[in-house]
C-alpha cells in the first residue's frame, strides 16, 4: 500500500536494532564487546547532551567543514579554469588522477612535516583529498556542458567570458555538488583517521580509540553513531542545499 | 542598392539563374556565393550560389545527410565555411542581427533561467537597460498573442511551449532574420500542427526574412514561399520552387490543387535525387 511507502526505511532500522537484541540475549556475542542497544543509546544521549562526546562532535564538525571550505575555495575556481580548455585539462588530469588515487592517510607523515603536529595538519590533509575529488567533479561538469546550450549563447552575440560565466558555470553546478558531497564524505573519513592517531586531544576518531583503549564499549558505539550521524547529516545538508540551488537538476 | 549590385555580380560571373534563384522582383536578402565545405570523409558544398529573398519564409528540404542543417548553420555563423561568402544585404553576419531556433529546444533553452529570462536573454546581451528589456518584451508577447505563463521555468512547460519559448527568445532581438534547425521534429503530432500555426502567425506578423530546415515535406510546402530542393552530396540545387498561396494557409489549403500538385512536384524532384545516390 501507497501510503505507508514514506515509513519504510524504518523497517531496516527496526530490523537491526532487533537483530542487535537478539544476539545480547543470546550471548552470540561477548557482552564486554557488545553492549546492548539500551546502554548504547544511553551512551550517546548522555555524551551528546552536555557529556564529552557533544564537544568532540562539534570539534570533528569544525574541522571537516573547515576543511571542506578551503578545498572548495581552491578547487572550485581550479576546476573551472581547468575545464574550461581542454588542452589544459589533457595536460595536468594524470597528475590529478594519479593524486586523486593516492591514499590521503599515506600523506600524513609529509603534512606533519609541513604543518606540524596540530589542527593545521588535520585540515590540509582532509582539504588536500577533498579538494582533488571537487577539482576532478568541476572540471567534468564544465567540460561536459551541453554543446547546444553554449552554441545557443554564442549564437545569441556572448562573448566567451559571458559564455563561461552564463552558461559553462551553470552547467557544471550539479556536478559541482556531487563534488562537495562527496568531497565532504572524504574530508570527514581523514580528520577522523587524523584524530586517532596524529595526537589529537579532542573529535570523534579520538573518542572512539580513546573509549576503545578504555574498554568503555558503549561509549565506543556511540561515539561510532555519533560519526555516523554527522556523516550522514553532512551529505543530507548538501542534497538540501543543492536542491534549493540547482532545481533544474535531473529535469 | 546592395541587392541588385549582388544580382549583377552573379549575372557577372554567370552563375545558373535557375541556382541563384534570380527573380528581379524579390530583392535578394542573402546572397551566398562559391559557399565550399568540406568534412573530413567528404564534400558537403562545392561552390554553391543561393540568394533568400527579403521577407520570404524559404524552407530547406532533401535527402538524409545532405547538408540541409549545414547550410543554416554556415550562413547563421556556428560552423566555419572553407570559402565562399555570405553576405547580408552586402554586409557580414557581425552586422546584422539574426535570430536562430534549435531542434533540440531542451538543450537550447537555460533551465535556470525563467521562460521570461530565457527570453530577455539576448536583450540582456546586448546590454539594453532593464526597463527596455521588459518593454520590448512585452511588447513582442501581446503582438504574438502568446498565453504561456512565462513565470515558469522551461522544465515546467510544454515541449511546444519550451519551443515557443525558444522561437520568441530568437525574435526578441527583432532579427533581419530567423533561421530554424527542424524546430517542430521533437514535438508530437498534435504539437506539430499547432506550433507550424503559430509560426505561420508569427511570420506573418513579422515580416521576417525565415530560413526553416524541415525534413517533412507537407511542412516545407504548407509554410514556404519558397521550397529549396538540396541534392545529395556535394548539395546542389536540385530546385527551387514557389509557392505563392495566400496566407493564413489553413488545414483547408492542404487539399488545394497547387498546394497537391507542387507537394507532388517536390516529391518527384527529391526521389530523383534520392535515387540518384
Amino acid at each position: 500500500m501507497r501510503r505507508f511507502d514514506p515509513y519504510l526505511p524504518i523497517i531496516g532500522v527496526v530490523g537491526l536494532i532487533v537483530v542487535w537484541y537478539l544476539a545480547v540475549w543470546y550471548q552470540v556475542v561477548d557482552p564486554v564487546l557488545l553492549p546492548s542497544p539500551v546502554d548504547t543509546f544511553r551512551a550517546l544521549w548522555n555524551g551528546m547532551t552536555g557529556g564529552r562526546l557533544g564537544f568532540d562532535f562539534m570539534r570533528t564538525l569544525e574541522r571537516t567543514i573547515l576543511a571542506t571550505l578551503i578545498a572548495a575555495a581552491i578547487a572550485i575556481p581550479l576546476g573551472i579554469l581547468l575545464g574550461a580548455s581542454e588542452k589544459v585539462y589533457r595536460s595536468v588530469e594524470f597528475v590529478v588522477d594519479f593524486f586523486r588515487s593516492t591514499p590521503a592517510s599515506a600523506m600524513f607523515p609529509l603534512f606533519l612535516v609541513l604543518f606540524g603536529v596540530g589542527d593545521k595538519t588535520k585540515i590540509s590533509v582532509a582539504a588536500f583529498g577533498a579538494a582533488l575529488v571537487i577539482l576532478f567533479n568541476v572540471a567534468y561538469g564544465v567540460m561536459h556542458a551541453r554543446k547546444t546550450r553554449l552554441l545557443a549563447a554564442k549564437v545569441m552575440g556572448a562573448s566567451r567570458i559571458r559564455v563561461l560565466t552564463d552558461v559553462m558555470l551553470l552547467e557544471s553546478l550539479p556536478q559541482t555538488f556531487v563534488g562537495l558531497r562527496n568531497g565532504v564524505s572524504l574530508a570527514l573519513v581523514i580528520v577522523v583517521v587524523a584524530e586517532m592517531f596524529i595526537g589529537s586531544t579532542d573529535g570523534l576518531g579520538q573518542r572512539v580509540f580513546e573509549a576503545q583503549q578504555l574498554f568503555a564499549m558503549p561509549d565506543m558505539y556511540a561515539a561510532i553513531f555519533a560519526a555516523g550521524g554527522l556523516g550522514y547529516g553532512l551529505n543530507l545538508l548538501f542534497l538540501l542545499v543543492e536542491r534549493q540551488f540547482v532545481h533544474w537538476s535531473g529535469k | 542598392m546592395a541587392g541588385e549590385s549582388s544580382l549583377a555580380r552573379t549575372q557577372e560571373r554567370g552563375a545558373p539563374t535557375a541556382a541563384a534563384g534570380g527573380d528581379p522582383a524579390a530583392s535578394a536578402h542573402v546572397t551566398i556565393r562559391g559557399l565550399t565545405k568540406r568534412f573530413t570523409d567528404a564534400v558537403v558544398y562545392d561552390r554553391f550560389d543561393l540568394d533568400i529573398p527579403r521577407g520570404k519564409l524559404v524552407s530547406v528540404f532533401g535527402p538524409n545527410g545532405c547538408g540541409k542543417s549545414t547550410l543554416i548553420n554556415m550562413i547563421a555563423g556556428l560552423i566555419p565555411t572553407d570559402a565562399g561568402e555570405i553576405l547580408f544585404d552586402g554586409k557580414p553576419l557581425r552586422d546584422i542581427k539574426f535570430g536562430y531556433v534549435f531542434q533540440n529546444y531542451r538543450e537550447a533553452l537555460f533551465p535556470w533561467l525563467r521562460a521570461i529570462d530565457n527570453i530577455q536573454y539576448p536583450l540582456k546581451l546586448m546590454k539594453l537597460p532593464k526597463a527596455e528589456r521588459r518593454a520590448r518584451t512585452e511588447r513582442m508577447v501581446a503582438s504574438l498573442g502568446v498565453k504561456i505563463d512565462l513565470n515558469r521555468y522551461p522544465y515546467e512547460l510544454s515541449g511546444g511551449q519550451q519551443q515557443l519559448v525558444s522561437i520568441m527568445r530568437a525574435l526578441v532581438v527583432e532579427p533581419q532574420i530567423l533561421f530554424l534547425d527542424e524546430p517542430f521534429s521533437a514535438l508530437d503530432y498534435e504539437m506539430t500542427l499547432f506550433m507550424r500555426d503559430q509560426l505561420q502567425r508569427i511570420f506573418v506578423e513579422t515580416g521576417t526574412t525565415t530560413v526553416l530546415v524541415s525534413h517533412d515535406l507537407e511542412e516545407a510546402v504548407y509554410l514556404a514561399d519558397r521550397i529549396l530542393l538540396l541534392s545529395r552530396r556535394p548539395a546542389c540545387i536540385a530546385d527551387y520552387v514557389h509557392y505563392d498561396a495566400a496566407r493564413p494557409r489553413t488545414d483547408a489549403t492542404l487539399s488545394q490543387h497547387d498546394f497537391v500538385s507542387i507537394k507532388a512536384h517536390c516529391l518527384d524532384v527529391f526521389q530523383r535525387e534520392v535515387r540518384k545516390g
